[in-house]
């Protein structure tokens, strides 16, 4: 009994560590005034809302753009992490450490660095205040995460099954389709949601190499947040939290519990 | 039905110091069942790999029938091949497993569900094509893998040590299987393998590889009766050998001249006899012989004796071991049919 409500109010406790900070942006985004000493807004009003959602505001463009930008370079690392991890979980090879230290390097470094590092390069590509210059800048902090969770993924992967598979008449087209991505699936879902996320959560780099150009949904609420007008970040900020519940909640059941699908062609 | 043949076969893997194959020239007749045997590092599983295509050699030709398949991707090979473990795809369940290369070949559902149901009776799976790999003991899996193979109808099965994982009622049981439907469908099979047993009980043909060489092909009597040389011997357990000189039908050793089978050259050699050919009690050949040890093995006994200052070795039945009491003397006689002359040093 007594470890039952424990555990009740551990996960009260942790519901409330998570929704309290979202707390005050939902009341800002529909508040009309709302000075200092007062524990409620004076006034009720839907205006920032609608400005938010309207297409004047620009804001639904930009979360457009920003889904757009995340969903692209989560692709992207995919197709490069995939094989990258895949080299690192499976072989061994010479100079193996050190590939593991550069690709860990963004991780580590400050992203101001990084930033401004690739926009001089950028700037003589002709990438810079582009969404290809964002999308490939997303790429350097995005791989370390992408590369090391497939890597964890394959060093549990049994390559002898696609020796199998091609043995029975499969073509390493098939091989990958049929034999290697459903073994790899749900680490590689976790990864891209991941990846998704940390895309989506630039804000240095994207100023950096867009210039102010490519207007990323971060962008926006800082500008908003600077402008002083609290009721439309608290609208923008809500907006901006959508992606990460959604992760949160599609990979709640892969990340917990008995690794769920995780299992599927992996051994333990 | 094809013939398999393997020419000058080479194979060394980078880094290695040794090649793991050297030269290897093998015919797998049509329809027969072979066996590669070897210990661990002998280079057998690398010659299983290369016909399969998932390596590719250094030198040498790979041929199905008269024609080389060297060039061909491993799917494209028409050799199918079952590996140690079942390596069952997790995500499928056994009949999906088993219809994977009907599958791929781009098949009608509906005929791949009846070949596949067909296999599993084989298999004698029968009614557990819905479960999943995990739910099946290690026996089924093994067999569901083997299913897997057969129903491809490939010209060349090749078998990777298919009962070391199993324990040996189930081992039994498998390698009754894969003889009656290697029989039943004459598929051309290769099995590697480094249990001697298995290798004798399981093939028509084995070939013996010693260090990535071939060592001796023939029928497994002959690995018992006839073997190459002294390392073939030993590798079938053979034990005695004991230097001299062959000549007019006699063998002149430490044991003074013992009579030797017709069809024996002359020469210097070393003679063997299995330890289970070794007669107590008088006979032809026979000699004087004081017993060292007498070792209780479970099903048979070990006898450790001394001829005129050379050891051997005898196995006999527990129950003629009990009358033989270390420190007596005997009389054992070596019968000339169980006689055979290794080239010494080799």
């Amino acid at each position: 009994m007594r470890r039952d409500r424990l555990r009740r109010l551990a996960v009260l406790a942790l519901a409330l560590w998570m929704v309290l900070p979202i707390l005050p942006l939902a009341v800002w985004s529909v508040a009309h005034g709302w000075r200092f000493p007062d524990v409620s807004p004076q006034d009720w009003s839907l205006r920032a809302w609608s400005f938010a959602l309207s297409g004047r505001s620009g804001i639904l463009q930009s979360f457009a753009l920003t889904s757009f930008i995340a969903l692209a370079t989560t692709l992207l690392s995919a197709l490069i992490g995939v094989p990258a991890g895949r080299a690192l979980g499976l072989y061994r090879f010479r100079g193996k450490g050190l590939v593991t230290l550069f690709l860990l390097a963004p991780a580590v470094l400050p992203g101001i660095a990084v930033a401004f590092g690739l926009h001089g390069v950028f700037l003589r590509l002709g990438l810079a205040g582009t969404v290809t210059g964002v999308i490939l800048a997303h790429l350097v902090p995005v791989l370390p995460y992408m590369t090391l969770v497939m890597a964890a993924v394959f060093s549990r992967f049994d390559p002898d099954l696609e020796a199998q598979a091609r043995t029975l008449g499969a073509t390493p087209w098939q091989t990958f389709r049929r034999v290697t991505l459903p073994a790899i699936l749900p680490g590689l879902m976790t990864a891209m949601l991941f990846a998704f996320l940390v895309s989506w959560s630039q804000y240095l780099i994207t100023l950096a190499i867009g210039g102010g150009r490519v207007q990323t949904l971060p962008l926006l609420l800082f500008s908003f947040a600077s402008a002083g007008r609290n009721d439309i970040t608290g609208a923008v900020g809500l907006l901006y939290i959508l992606p990460g519940l959604l992760v949160l909640i599609l990979t709640a059941r892969q990340v917990t519990g008995r690794g769920a699908a995780m299992a599927e062609g992996l051994r333990p | 039905m094809t013939s398999l043949s393997v020419s000058g076969l080479a194979k060394r893997y980078a880094g290695a110091g040794q090649a793991a194959l050297h030269g290897l020239d093998l015919t797998v007749e049509s329809g027969s069942l072979t066996a590669i045997l070897g210990p661990s590092g002998s280079g057998k599983t690398t010659v299983m790999k290369l016909v399969a295509g998932l390596i590719a050699p250094d030198a040498g030709d790979i041929r199905l029938g008269d024609r080389s398949i060297l060039d061909l991707a491993p799917e494209r090979r028409g050799i199918a091949m079952v590996f140690q473990n079942p390596l069952l795809f997790p995500h499928l369940t056994v009949a999906g497993n088993i219809g994977f290369g009907l599958r791929m070949r781009g098949l009608a559902a509906g005929q791949i569900a009846s070949s596949v149901a067909t296999m599993l009776d084989r298999v004698r799976l029968t009614g557990l094509g819905d479960r999943r790999p995990v739910q099946l003991s290690g026996g089924q899996q093994q067999r569901a893998a083997l299913a897997r193979a057969l129903v491809l109808r490939p010209e060349v099965l090749l078998l990777d040590e298919p009962l070391s994982s199993l324990d040996p009622s189930l081992g039994d049981e498998m390698r009754q299987l894969i003889r009656d439907l290697q029989r039943e469908t004459g598929i051309t099979t290769l099995v590697v393998t480094h249990d001697q047993t298995e290798a004798v009980a399981l093939a028509d043909t084995i070939a013996l590889l010693l260090d990535g060489r071939l060592a001796q092909v023939g029928p497994p009597e002959t690995f018992y009766q006839r073997p190459a040389t002294k390392a073939v011997a030993r590798f079938f357990g053979g034990v005695n050998f004991i230097p001299g000189i062959a000549r007019d039908g006699r063998f002149d050793c430490a044991f003074g001249p013992l009579h030797l089978p017709p069809g024996i050259g002359p020469g210097a050699g070393l003679l063997t006899i299995r330890p289970e050919a070794l007669r107590f009690g008088p006979g032809p050949n026979q000699r004087g012989a004081r017993i060292d040890a007498v070792t209780f093995l479970g099903t048979q006994s070990r006898i450790d004796l001394s001829v005129a200052d050379a050891n051997l070795q005898a196995l006999v039945a527990p129950e003629l071991a009990r009358s033989l009491t270390p420190g007596s003397d005997v009389t054992i006689s070596f019968p000339p049919e169980a006689l055979w002359v290794l080239p010494s040093g080799g």
